[in-house]
């Protein structure tokens, strides 16, 4: 199966979303309030991570099963409006559910199957989103 | 199996391993990591397609990433049965901060005095809940991207957009940490 390989991959982010507790509301009031680096050593190790490999990927020269080259498509930023507004939306959601959209799934089978009622209304809200899209700046 | 994985799993071992998704989604099949992509794929396959938003092909276009989120559910389960991390060491500060906002109950991975079944219909649930969530779902999808998608691979290939959008999630976290949070759990 092509598809067995993302559903291994999902598995292994998801094991190490709840045992480094990234899914913990707790950690990200933490993080917010600057009171701990747990979450800050996190993104910023993946971050650095996942740099580290898009440049050897790049140099390497690697390219997919089509030939086109492995790599991110690039963001249009445009004004940037998009990014700003719909980013602080985010946040803000982010401080009340205390989860990003990863760990809101997660948290589901983490022992907080109501956040199930937290993943429905994202989904309501990119819906939303989808139907007023035309109206808004981007 | 608990008692083999040290808790929280250190900052510089689960870091490294997310981080690592990235290349592995490029290898792969040269998919960008992203999570906040499958509300839009889920809201493509449920709703009529007479929102242009939705119009796509979500099964060639998101198919593998929602095969990845239902692996991302799958391994939060098992690790949540098989190796549940115990009481969060949560810092002191935090803790005095919580107990200020009237949270007693510290124990597992969210209050239970918020996010309890119980609770949805109270202002603190509702808020924290529904309209969190509902924040979540427009504000990544107006943004293009989510933690994911911006704060680690956006910021990884140095893309200007995802330094606005993870300036834009910071902003909005302190504004809910310290403004919103008080008024609604108190």
């Amino acid at each position: 199966m092509t598809l067995l390989p993302y559903f291994a991959a999902g598995a292994a982010f998801g094991f190490v979303l709840v045992e480094a507790e990234v899914v913990s509301w707790f950690r990200i009031q933490e993080m917010f309030r600057f009171d701990a680096f747990h979450m800050y050593g996190i993104i910023g190790s993946a971050v650095f991570t996942a740099a580290v490999s898009l440049v050897v990927i790049k140099h390497l020269g690697l390219r997919g099963g089509d030939g086109t080259p492995l790599g991110l498509a690039p963001k249009t930023l445009g004004t940037g409006a998009r990014y700003a507004v719909g980013g602080t939306m985010f946040g803000l959601g982010w401080a009340l559910t205390g989860a990003c959209p990863g760990p809101l799934v997660a948290l589901v089978a983490a022992g907080r199957p109501v956040m199930l009622v937290a993943v429905l209304s994202a989904l309501a809200g990119t819906w939303t989103y989808g139907m007023l899209r035309p109206k808004l700046p981007h | 199996m608990s008692q083999l994985i040290p808790h929280p799993l250190p900052w510089y071992v689960a870091g490294p391993l997310i981080g690592l998704v990235v290349p592995i989604l490029l290898l792969l099949g040269n998919k960008p990591f992203g999570i906040s992509s499958n509300f839009r794929h889920m809201c493509a396959a449920v709703a009529p397609c007479g929102i242009e938003f939705f119009c796509h092909d979500w099964k060639r276009v998101g198919g593998w990433n929602l095969v990845f989120l239902l692996g991302l559910f799958t391994g939060a389960a098992a690790a949540w049965q098989f190796a549940p991390p115990p009481a969060i060491d949560v810092s002191p500060h935090t803790v005095s901060a919580l107990h200020g906002l009237g949270l007693n109950d510290l124990s597992g991975m969210a209050p239970r005095e918020v996010f309890a079944w119980t609770s949805v219909l109270t202002v603190k649930g509702f808020v924290s809940m529904v309209i969190g969530g509902f924040l979540v779902g427009f504000g990544t999808a107006y943004a293009g991207g989510c933690t994911s998608g911006h704060a680690i691979a956006g910021l990884a290939d140095f893309q200007p957009a995802s330094l606005v959008a993870v300036c834009g999630f910071f902003a909005g976290g302190l504004v809910g940490t310290f403004l919103l949070l008080p008024l609604v759990l108190r």
